[in-house]
């Protein structure tokens, strides 16, 4: 196990290097002379070429490269170009309301989808099967912008149900009054496609030997569905949650963007608007390493889920 | 005995996979129709990008905001949509109570020129005479500005309908030409790994797990974050660089299992070189995978792109889209203009539906395997 784990982490290695190449050919090669964007628009040449120092950019290639590097490992990307703040605290204090949103929207999705998923799938076929599908399909194609701007403005502005935006200092305050109505809004866009999802998985298991040897030997209907299968389908199911978990940081940026709240997502597009550096590179190669630990992650708990299967 | 000799002249010819995938979505009455409607848009945005309808949207047809024809049919709006109830107060409003001051003050002279902020125009008469000018010296021709309008109008006046075509013309063409472009840099790729393997399959399945540990909306994002331009050629290029991890995937598999087989090493035996087996031989025998793939990728790409245009990193100032529409309609809706967020939203939503179940149903037709 623990070798297994060794392994695997040091195959990480040129994979996060190849990601620290990409972000530095992104910023540093392609993304021109950050210099102009920092002195603003009254400077001279003495101006830029001393920010050009401070920066390390009139170094060559490798020694920025080298910096980039010793940066990531440290934790200390300097301070952010528009706002002076810490890069790192920046990354620090956004985390938490990003979780306070994500976490209970990951649950009470995740539960809403396996539930509808057992289902429907178990009557497939029928018209209630067919017509859940049709109505997934189309609320999919709906874009996840409309959902949050008709939203808001319904029961926020126009029925006063919920805060139209803001954040507080109190994490129950932050839950239960600024982040249900985008945990809700999240919920219609995000159970249908975990939904369509989850049915195949589910799918897969209901005609297998071991559901009819249950139903068989009188195993009633609700156990063969909540323990026999469910148990199985899970499998696949924790693999898909738990490989996206990185991803919804980024992925809720709009929810935070349109609520004001102070997430990562938010930072991200705060950041790209204002050609903000550090923190793009930052954040891409944090959540890059998170989704591949995240995803050694997985293949643990797929063992510990199911015994079957051996890591090698 | 007799022994029946079959005639060569009539045998039957067995199908071809793509006789047989024709013959299969036929059958499936979803899939024509879905079809039907992919194929209006795709009319639609070919009229509309030669010009020949929805070519004046710009033209300011309607007075701002002028409502839909099926709800203020009345003819006379024209002065009644401008003493209209003033819009309810923004709490968010930093003006509120600025706003609200101004909308007090009595004001006779004036009597009931008031703009859609329920504020009386401080400078209508000067406006109004600066127009009656204009008209006399014949330079700008205003057209009468109709006051209802089939779908309404948007701030500036332009007719909805028109606009949203013209949108629709540039979420498709984006959604299709980054879809082949990334499919296309997939299958290059792919190609490669899948039929060289060893080193070279290692180094693209290197670069394959990078483009995959960045989630893609970042990747998309840190891009446009590079590429400070806006434009259609540059969000194109964007969604064609971040794309291609799908298609490679896949095709890289197919062309892992084709380079074995014997219609290959039959090439092989008659000379031909490495690009022709891997794209004369082999890739017709893998190109339904890729079809499927640009389908996926389009619904896909023409999503990210109106969320790209939302944000202000898409499409230009001056080029509408799907995005750019919803961006103003979300001020809209606070002023009660509900139709242009509407009508975005329904041409997306039936197209991006027909869209997905015309691929659902060529992926069934193409690998009924898959099912």
């Amino acid at each position: 196990m623990t070798a297994y784990i060794l392994r695997r982490l040091w195959q990480m290695a040129p994979t996060m290097l190849g990601v620290i190449l990409l972000v530095f050919f992104l910023f540093n090669w392609v993304g021109g002379d950050p210099a102009y964007i920092l002195a603003g628009k009254m400077s001279n040449a003495e101006q830029i070429a001393n920010i050009r120092t401070q920066l390390g950019i009139d170094q060559p290639y490798y020694v920025q490269l080298w910096i980039f590097i010793k940066q990531i490992v440290t934790f200390n990307f300097g301070n952010s170009w528009s706002t002076g703040e810490a890069v790192s605290s920046i990354i620090g204090t956004r985390l938490g309301p990003s979780l306070t949103v994500l976490i209970p929207l990951t649950i009470i999705e995740t539960l809403i989808a396996i539930a509808l998923a057992l289902a429907i799938a178990f009557k497939r076929g029928s018209l209630t099967d067919r017509s859940v599908m049709i109505a997934c399909t189309v609320g999919m194609s709906v874009s996840i912008l409309v959902y949050i701007i008709v939203g808001q403005y319904f029961f926020a502005y126009k029925l006063g149900m919920f805060p139209v935006q803001g954040w507080g200092n109190h994490f129950a305050e932050n839950l239960f009054k600024y982040s249900a109505l985008p945990i809700l809004i999240a919920l219609a866009v995000g159970v249908a496609p975990n939904l369509r999802l989850f049915r195949t998985f589910v799918l897969d298991e209901v005609n297998q030997d071991y559901v009819r040897t249950a139903r068989a030997k009188g195993v009633s209907e609700s156990r063969v569905k909540w323990v026999h299968v469910l148990r199985n389908a899970s499998i696949p199911i924790i693999t898909h949650v738990m490989s996206n978990l990185p991803a919804l940081l980024i992925g809720a940026f709009l929810i935070e963007r349109f609520f004001s709240i102070p997430g990562i997502g938010r930072e991200v597009i705060l950041a790209v608007e204002r050609s903000d550096f550090p923190v793009i590179k930052a954040i891409t190669v944090y959540v890059a390493a998170a989704t591949m630990f995240f995803n050694l992650l997985t293949d643990l708990l797929y063992q510990a889920v199911d015994p079957r299967v051996q890591l090698k | 005995m007799s022994t029946t000799i079959t005639n060569p002249t009539v045998q039957t010819v067995s199908p071809g996979l793509w006789a047989l995938a024709w013959r299969r979505l036929r059958a499936d009455k979803v899939a024509m129709i879905a079809m039907a409607i992919v194929a209006a848009f795709l009319l639609t945005l070919t009229l509309s990008a030669a010009g020949i309808i929805a070519a004046d949207w710009e033209q300011e047809s309607g007075v701002s905001y002028a409502p839909p024809g099926f709800i203020g049919a009345d003819t006379n709006v024209a002065a009644k949509v401008e003493v209209e109830a003033p819009p309810p107060e923004n709490p968010l409003d930093p003006l509120a109570d600025i706003i609200r001051e101004l909308r007090k003050q009595p004001d006779a002279d004036q009597a009931i020129i008031v703009n859609d902020y329920g504020i009386p125009d401080p400078l209508a008469k000067e406006m109004a005479e600066i127009r009656a000018e204009l008209a006399k010296s014949g330079k700008a021709v205003v057209a009468d500005r109709l006051t209802t309008l089939p779908f309404g109008a948007d701030k500036w006046g332009h007719d909805i309908i028109k606009k949203t075509i013209k949108g629709a013309e540039t979420s498709i063409v984006v959604g299709l030409v980054a879809a082949f472009l990334a499919t296309l840099l997939g299958t290059m790729f792919g190609a490669l790994a899948g039929y060289f393997g060893g080193k070279v399959d290692d180094f693209f399945n290197w670069f394959y797990s990078i483009f995959t540990s960045i989630p893609y909306l970042l990747l998309i994002l840190s891009v446009a974050a590079v590429l400070q331009q806006k434009g259609v050629t540059t969000i194109i290029l964007i969604l064609a660089f971040t794309g291609w991890t799908g298609p490679f995937r896949l095709i890289r598999a197919e062309y892992m299992k084709h380079k074995a087989r014997e219609y290959v090493w039959a090439a092989d035996a008659i000379g031909a070189s490495h690009w022709r087996k891997m794209f004369v031989h082999i890739f017709p025998n893998v190109s339904h995978v890729a079809l499927v793939q640009v389908s996926i990728l389009v619904v896909g790409f023409i999503k990210s792109e109106v969320i790209l245009s939302f944000l202000g990193f898409g499409v230009p100032v001056g080029v509408v889209s799907w995005g750019s529409m919803l961006n103003e309609a979300q001020n809209e809706l606070i002023l009660g203009k509900w139709w242009q967020l509407v009508a975005a939203t329904a041409a997306m939503a039936v197209l991006v539906t027909a869209f997905s179940l015309f691929t659902d149903a060529l992926r069934d037709a193409l690998d009924p395997k898959l099912k």
